[in-house]
């Protein structure tokens, strides 16, 4: 009778030969295809943003208006447009290509510490001391403002911040492994959302401008917004997509991380604080939008497989992208009235996700 | 080839002493099996070389004290695979055994071509080459297994610490990849320490055996002087008998108690 079995035990490492006239195995790495796919994406998405809105601007003479810019020439836009363009619509956009990058790095980021793809960037208590800052700032101050003053959006930041260590301090003193730090991420977001609750009830007339933060917002005053956020962004953003091996490293667990040469917990704490402090400023100028962190690093798994190394740097490109389609659906389905733009986030985020993994799932 | 030395090597968890002054010399290019009942400690010595637990006395190799040495360093001495390894989710079977590369690439840097030679070179040794793309979740639990061997040869180590390495395999697939370690082993002069429960194959393919019973050497010597009825019977409370196998090695054979039933009528 013969052995049905593929591979008989005594020919492990016998069939070397036939093997050769297979394809050599390259690894997983971000190819020139990803980044092309990704870019082309955020480019025809934020082209198409910006000529969106209410003054119709003509993509000729806003493509002929980019070309003035940049080799000097005189521009086809009236001072009006210009100032429409430059000073309203493309600051917006940016925003959103850099709130969507932000929230969807720090997503994945979570994702790889955790080894857990249902982990986004709110995990750690981000959210929750975001909002009881800023619910205790409005409250207090009722002349702040959410769109034109500096102190909601620092208020914001320093709660994000302050969420994430307070979870980080009650974690680390329980245990070392992640899930005790998950479990303190859930107690510390369950008693910061009461304490908001408390506070927010205390000013009932300040309900619906925490609401409306709540549900995440995208608006710019010029390029405040943009600036502020910006050096963050960029320095997160960077420790983060250099940080791709390393997550895949920490996918094999504490132990076999450390017996392959790292330090397991230094390297965690060094891409949660770099994935906290993109959350916090994403958070601090565009409150809460929800989901992008989840689906978009979930999508890039599904279509390019499991490496961080591939997940990180394409989710930068697809987050921006997803959160300025997002706000561009957020500014025109009830124009001239704005939707937050978290409603969108979700409103189309999670169908499209569910069937995706319905059909992941079937295959 | 490595000399690894073990001298008066203890080690615990949050103060809970789990082995105590286990002393032992493997010779370059030797192979030692580590073997004892459930919870003698044969894992937490494997970890306690490696410096993974809070452990005391000390470990060289080469004369060199394992933790005097950087987590890189070491990751190049000492190649390990744990009995229940954590596989990262969705990544292929290359990017895995590209992680045994760790030690030699930058911190955030990118493995070199000569890296990607060596990680081929093993998933050909190991036939996997053909399993290269696939996702380390679609495998067979043999399948993973050499993956996680892979991983641990793509270190390019002196000496290779395997944690229960048949765990979940047939008997044809366990042989098969201890025969490949051995075969390493005579090619490279790798030092192999593996835990082991199979006591017949732990006294077939180590040269020497050393018996733990609650955290302390209880037995050390060839696989003739420990697997004995006697000694087995004592540290295991097992009924077995030992017989020499035509290579002269012992085998092992559970004996069960002769049971009495009620005769029937």
């Amino acid at each position: 009778m013969r052995d049905s079995r593929t591979l008989p035990a005594h020919t492990l490492g016998a069939s070397a030969s036939s093997s050769r006239r297979h394809r050599r195995p390259r690894g997983s790495t971000l190819r020139p295809s990803h980044l092309l796919i990704g870019i082309a994406a955020l480019a025809v998405l934020t082209l198409v943003s910006v000529l969106t809105g209410a003054a119709e601007l003509g993509w000729q003479r806003v493509l002929a208006e980019l070309g003035a810019q940049l080799t000097g020439g005189v521009s086809p836009l009236s001072e009006r447009e210009a100032a429409i363009l430059w000073q309203l619509r493309v600051p917006r956009v940016v925003l959103a290509v850099l709130v969507g990058a932000a929230l969807a790095v720090s997503g994945a980021a979570f994702q790889g510490v955790f080894r857990n793809p249902l982990a986004d960037p709110y995990l750690l208590g981000a959210a929750s001391g975001a909002g009881l800052s800023v619910t205790i700032v409005v409250t207090a101050i009722p002349q702040v403002t959410l769109g034109s003053t500096g102190l909601a959006q620092v208020a914001a930041f320093l709660g994000a911040l302050g969420g994430v260590g307070l979870t980080w301090l009650i974690g680390r003193s329980a245990g070392p492994d992640t899930a005790t730090l998950v479990l303190a991420g859930v107690a510390v977001s369950a008693f910061l959302t009461a304490a908001q609750t408390f506070v927010q009830q205390l000013r009932v007339e300040s309900l619906q401008r925490i609401y409306m933060w709540l549900l995440g917002r995208l608006s710019t005053s010029g390029w405040y917004e943009v600036l502020t956020v910006l050096p963050g962004l960029f320095l997160a953003t960077v420790v983060l997509c250099a940080c791709g091996r390393l997550l895949d490293l920490l996918g094999t667990g504490d132990e076999e991380a450390a017996a392959l040469g790292i330090r397991p917990g230094r390297v965690r704490a060094l891409i949660l604080v770099a994935a906290s402090l993109a959350t916090a400023s994403a958070v601090s100028v565009a409150g809460l939008i929800g989901f992008v962190g989840l689906v978009v690093p979930h999508l890039v798994r599904l279509a390019l497989g499991g490496s961080y190394r591939v997940i990180v740097p394409v989710s930068l490109l697809f987050g921006g992208a997803f959160l300025v389609g997002a706000d561009m659906l957020a500014r025109t389905v009830m124009a001239p009235a704005e939707l937050p733009i978290g409603v969108i986030t979700a409103f189309t985020g999670a169908p499209f996700f569910a069937l995706l993994l319905h059909t992941s799932r079937r295959r | 080839m490595s000399l690894v030395e073990l001298e008066g090597l203890s080690a615990g968890y949050r103060g809970s002493p789990v082995l105590s002054d286990i002393s032992a010399t493997i010779g370059a290019g030797g192979w030692l099996g580590v073997i004892g009942p459930n919870g003698s400690g044969k894992s937490t010595l494997l970890k306690a070389v490696l410096g993974l637990v809070h452990h005391g006395g000390t470990v060289t190799v080469d004369g060199r004290h394992v933790s005097g040495l950087r987590q890189r360093e070491r990751a190049k001495l000492l190649g390990y695979a744990p009995q229940l390894p954590q596989l990262p989710v969705g990544i292929t079977v290359t990017d895995y055994v590209l992680l045994g590369r760790t030690p030699y690439t930058g911190l955030l840097g990118r493995e070199s071509t000569g890296d990607l030679d060596i990680v081929v070179e093993v998933l050909e040794r190991l036939d996997l080459l053909d399993l290269a793309e696939r996702a380390l979740s679609e495998l067979s639990g043999g399948e993973r297994q050499r993956a996680v061997l892979a991983r641990a040869l793509a270190q390019r180590t002196g000496v290779l610490l395997l944690d229960e390495p048949t765990t979940g395999l047939d008997v044809g697939h366990a042989q098969a990849l201890l025969d490949l370690v051995d075969e390493l082993r005579h090619e490279r002069g790798t030092t192999v320490v593996t835990t082991l429960h199979d006591l017949t194959m732990a006294g077939q393919y180590a040269e020497r055996l050393l018996l733990l019973d609650h955290g302390r050497v209880s037995a050390e010597g060839t696989p003739g002087e420990v697997l004995t009825t006697d000694v087995l019977g004592r540290h295991y409370s097992a009924r077995v008998s030992v017989l020499p196998l035509p290579d002269g090695s012992p085998s092992v054979t559970p004996v069960r108690e002769a049971v009495r039933r009620p005769l029937e009528g």
